[in-house]
């Protein structure tokens, strides 16, 4: 049976893992590259890296990285940030990306889905979609949830698998780092309403979480961050967790 | 040391293919040029993307009538061994014809791709031993047939393996299963 996946968020600035993480085994808890490994070796089932460096420049650095990350690790792991063209998503993938993650530039320019899909496959091109639920309903949300759009978010994911995305990645900004629990709701009806795989995003913040999540959703992955970060929960532990509670998931 | 080469047509993650096997020790030849392919002691032939476009790519490149002849133990990822099927609904592509068995598209019941790791079961040939899960993305699927070495479930059973004489195939990345994925790898080197 296919397993519900869990997926590490990694934030990246200038080559360096940003936002505390705090694994006390570690000699350097700011190397993107010691942390993915750790991270593929408890069992996390794929990586995500955002890279947030702001300028042009630096970007160079994120190629360089995301070589050493696919060196390095035997897991599937997406890239984003900042990828608004074929070329730069090419400059991730052959640098051994194996999905990238665009964003704003898509809901700039929805037919970079197309164009991405048409060059490398569907199955590499997963849309990351920020919304906020407002007194008009889910609006999809830019620059990290700080600007509005009136787009509907149910309509842009529907529309996002129709122009060539092969996954959905959705963070609910008013979960997101309340350690609340995931926005079921609205991921149940995201989920229900594309044919692709949807990692949700926002929210976690116990076991009970990622249980509530795998049983009241038909989702196919939970991404957290601080939670795997901190330890406050540890993914063998959950994976077994879960395992219990009969929701398929890989155990290593 | 192993000659290894990785036919390097265009398609997709050569590189991951490239590094894993560099984690296990090796170093392999990346190359479309077909005296290179054929002086290997092993093949693989890797793929991502779409049938249609990259056995055109095969085709231009003059690589059908190489890789089918070859002697030595290859092994196709992904879309390379649905590329070694007879043919493929994705773009109805002919392909080398060398398992005998077409590739479908899966239900559209289904979420598709089929993404993640899967339970890989009945596990022979260079998939003896192996136990767990794999790594899977795709959207078409290579039927139970005689060939099969391993198979798996996502509303049907389908072949994550195929084997025939000196010809192997994954559907899942080897490259991206972790420690499960090093030791298939192992045991196609071991052939």
């Amino acid at each position: 049976m296919l397993s519900k996946r869990i997926i590490p968020c990694l934030d990246i600035k200038d080559g360096r893992t940003v936002k505390g993480v705090n694994f006390v085994d570690l000699q350097d808890a700011g190397d993107p590259i010691e942390l993915a490994k750790k991270y593929s070796d408890i069992g996390a089932d794929e990586l995500v890296f955002l890279d947030i460096t702001a300028t042009h420049e630096k970007r160079k650095t994120l190629a360089e990285l995301v070589e050493r990350i696919a060196i390095e690790v035997s897991i599937p792991f997406t890239v984003g940030g900042g990828v608004k063209s074929v070329e730069d998503a090419g400059v991730l993938l052959h640098a051994g990306a194996d999905k990238i993650a665009v964003n704003s530039a898509a809901v700039k320019r929805p037919e970079l889905l197309t164009e991405l899909a048409d060059k490398y496959g569907n199955q590499c091109v997963v849309l990351a979609v920020d919304a906020k639920l407002t007194e008009e309903g889910w609006k999809v949300h830019l620059v990290g949830g700080r600007e509005r759009t009136e787009i509907d978010l149910f309509d842009w994911v529907v529309q996002a698998e129709e122009l060539g995305a092969g996954e959905i990645l959705f963070t609910s900004m008013d979960h997101d780092g309340t350690k609340s629990g995931f926005a079921l709701d609205a991921l149940r009806k995201v989920d229900g309403l594309v044919t692709i795989p949807v990692i949700a995003s926002g929210g976690a913040g116990s076991e009970a979480h990622f249980l509530d999540l795998f049983t009241k959703t038909d989702v196919s992955a939970a991404l957290a961050a601080s939670v795997f970060h901190f330890q406050t929960i540890e993914i063998p532990e959950l994976k077994h967790k879960l395992a219990q509670e009969n929701i398929p998931v890989r155990i290593i | 040391m192993k000659n290894i080469v990785i036919i390097d047509y265009g398609a997709g993650n050569v590189k991951s293919v490239n590094f894993a096997f560099q984690r296990l020790g090796y170093e392999p030849t990346l190359s479309d040029d077909p005296e290179v392919i054929r002086s290997a002691d092993y093949v693989v032939f890797p793929g991502v993307g779409h049938a249609k476009a990259a056995m055109e790519t095969i085709n231009e490149k003059g690589l059908v009538e190489v890789i089918k002849n070859l002697k030595q133990p290859v092994l196709g990822v992904c879309l390379g061994m649905q590329l070694m099927c007879r043919y493929s609904e994705e773009g109805g592509v002919k392909g080398l014809g060398i398992f005998d068995v077409d590739v479908k598209k899966f239900d559209d019941e289904l979420k598709v791709p089929h993404m993640g790791w899967n339970n890989v079961e009945n596990c022979s040939s260079i998939m003896n031993g192996v136990e767990g899960q794999t790594y899977f993305v795709h959207s078409y699927y290579v039927p139970m047939t005689e060939e099969t070495i391993a198979e798996c479930d996502y509303g049907l059973t389908f072949s994550a393996s195929l084997a025939k004489d000196n010809f192997f195939g994954c559907q899942f990345h080897p490259e991206k299963s972790g420690k499960v994925g090093e030791s298939i790898i192992q045991n196609f080197l071991n052939q």
